[in-house]
């Protein structure tokens, strides 16, 4: 199979503590991957270093065989929801439009036929009759599924997803994980960070367990294993050793 | 003076046509560059920026140059230094903003004093649209078209970098040099309403007029449009009470621009406080009938 992703050796420090320590995977073309872990464990900051927002120490990061750079327009970010100003004067299908930026370039206004394609990134999430209202004024879930019509827009071949399913209505969930699983099907590539371990395996096919270091990446029913997910969940039980509970890792 | 009378003058005198000419591309490219400067967050910035010019505008003075490349210049330096304090120490953002504008504010002061130019210190700080010269018309047209033209061409970049700077940067935009090319041009719009406004009150024809449309609309370019106008109504109305009535041309166009706010945040039809109370009256006796 053709990799669509390669972190090797992956550094990253935040206020200058080490919040990724040596994470290196790769991801097969095709695969939907959740990133899991605990709360602190770093799953957003490797995903925002693997893509270049945030600097890193150390660190090659690779998109089918090439320089992030190259593929840098046919990638997909869906950020978190508390990174949004949701007052800000923009209407639902113009954040969809925002998708077509990228591969306009400098200068050129998005066209008729943009315009159209944007339309049905919109419909695909089932949104397009909140077409013309401020994006302010839909529900949590309803604001993510815009956010992944924009994501569609943009034609990519990457789609990273952070935390899309916090706080959001059980009806969007199924939306956006149906239209994940869409994607899969076409050959795109999909990562997710994610902290509810419950949903993990029937999501996705693939699980990157982290906490600052990597624990461990490989098919979902593997890293899923309970001597494996303690390793990176022991601190967080070490309340139960009085009790005669041993989680050790 | 009646409305009349004033477009007598208008008629009648050139140093008001230039008053005029100067008051309205103000009004327009303030309320332009405003709607980036709220909708960034940045509205506090805006007024460092503003205040820092006087150094700028102080020294070109004494050197004999044009007071536009002293303005910037300091302007820029400014907006670098608080970004370089707040980045490289526990000092947040509006505590580096608080330190660097009052000092700079503060040295171009001591310069104006030590030369002996009490007159040129007020004018520069509170306007003196009646007294605009030629030059200063010219100058201001050409930052009025630089700015007009820039937010044309990067209209796409601006929007995308101020609404989700993650994706901005995620597909390759220089989030950083847009900021700084904002402030640059935050610092030439200054630059411009020296004489309108002055230092000192710049800051409120760049939010004032921003805020009002952004209580009555839902779509960045229309806000921009709005806020345009909002700003040219302020400056025309403002001047025409700075004339009649004597007073300083800035103060006069703040006030009309601070009353245009009210209006739309007591009676905008989406977020006015009356209407929103109404309706919530409205539902509550609904609910009592029932």
């Amino acid at each position: 199979m053709e990799c669509a992703l390669k972190i090797e050796q992956l550094y990253v420090s935040y206020l200058g503590n080490q919040v990724v320590k040596d994470i290196s995977f790769s991801v097969e073309r095709g695969s939907l991957v959740g990133i899991i872990g605990p709360n602190g464990a770093g799953k957003s900051s490797m995903m925002k270093a693997a893509l270049n927002l945030i600097s890193k120490d150390k660190g090659e990061i690779q998109i089918f065989g090439e320089p992030l750079r190259k593929w840098k327009k046919r990638i997909a970010y869906v950020p978190q929801r508390s990174d949004i100003d949701w007052d800000f004067p923009i209407t639902v299908f113009d954040v969809v439009l925002l998708g077509t930026y990228p591969k306009l370039g400098l200068f050129k206004r998005p066209s008729k036929g943009d315009r159209q394609w944007a339309y049905e990134c919109l419909k695909t999430v089932g949104m397009e009759s909140f077409s013309n209202r401020q994006i302010g004024e839909l529900s949590g879930g309803q604001q993510q599924r815009v956010f992944l019509a924009r994501a569609l827009a943009q034609n990519a071949e990457l789609f990273f997803l952070d935390e899309p399913f916090v706080g959001i209505d059980v009806a969007s969930e199924e939306t956006i994980i149906h239209i994940l699983r869409d994607l899969k099907k076409e050959g795109k590539t999909i990562l997710v960070v994610h902290h509810d371990l419950s949903k993990a395996e029937s999501y996705f096919d693939h699980l990157l367990l982290l906490n600052k270091n990597m624990i461990h990446y490989g098919a979902s029913e593997e890293v899923l294993q309970p001597e494996v997910i303690t390793k990176a969940y022991a601190n967080q039980f070490s309340f139960l050793q009085p009790k005669g509970v041993n989680v050790t890792t | 003076m009646s409305i009349f009378e004033f477009f007598q003058a208008l008629l009648q005198y050139e140093f008001l046509q230039k008053a005029l000419f100067t008051s309205v591309v103000v009004g327009i490219i303030c309320g332009i560059v405003g709607c980036f400067i709220i909708l960034r967050g940045m509205a506090l910035m805006g007024d460092a920026i503003s205040h820092a010019v006087l150094p700028g505008v102080a020294i070109s003075y004494m050197l004999g140059i044009n007071f536009f490349f002293g303005a910037v210049l300091t302007g820029v330096l400014t907006a670098i230094g608080i970004g370089y304090v707040s980045q490289n120490s526990r000092i947040k953002h509006d505590m580096a903003i608080g330190i660097m504008f009052t000092s700079m504010f503060a040295v171009g002061i001591v310069i104006i004093t030590m030369m002996k130019s009490s007159a040129d210190l007020y004018h520069i700080l509170f306007g003196n649209v009646l007294a605009v010269r030629m030059s200063d018309m010219w100058i201001t047209l050409g930052i009025g078209l630089l700015v007009i033209g820039l937010v044309v061409l990067f209209y796409k970049e601006l929007l995308v970098s101020t609404f989700d700077p993650t994706m901005a940067q995620s597909y390759g935009l220089p989030n950083k040099w847009i900021h700084y090319a904002l402030m640059a041009v935050l610092t030439m719009v200054t630059v411009a309403s020296l004489q309108t406004v002055g230092i000192v009150l710049v800051v409120a024809m760049l939010i004032t007029p921003a805020a009002t449309a952004y209580l009555l609309t839902n779509r960045l370019s229309v806000m921009i449009y709005l806020s345009a106008i909002i700003g040219v109504i302020s400056s025309v109305f403002g001047l025409y009470f700075s004339f009649t009535y004597n007073l300083a041309s800035g103060a006069t166009i703040v006030l009309v621009s601070a009353f245009l706010f009210a209006l739309a945040f007591f009676f905008s039809p989406s977020q006015g406080l009356v209407w929103k109370a109404h309706k919530s009256r409205k539902n509550r006796l609904e609910l009592m009938e029932k």
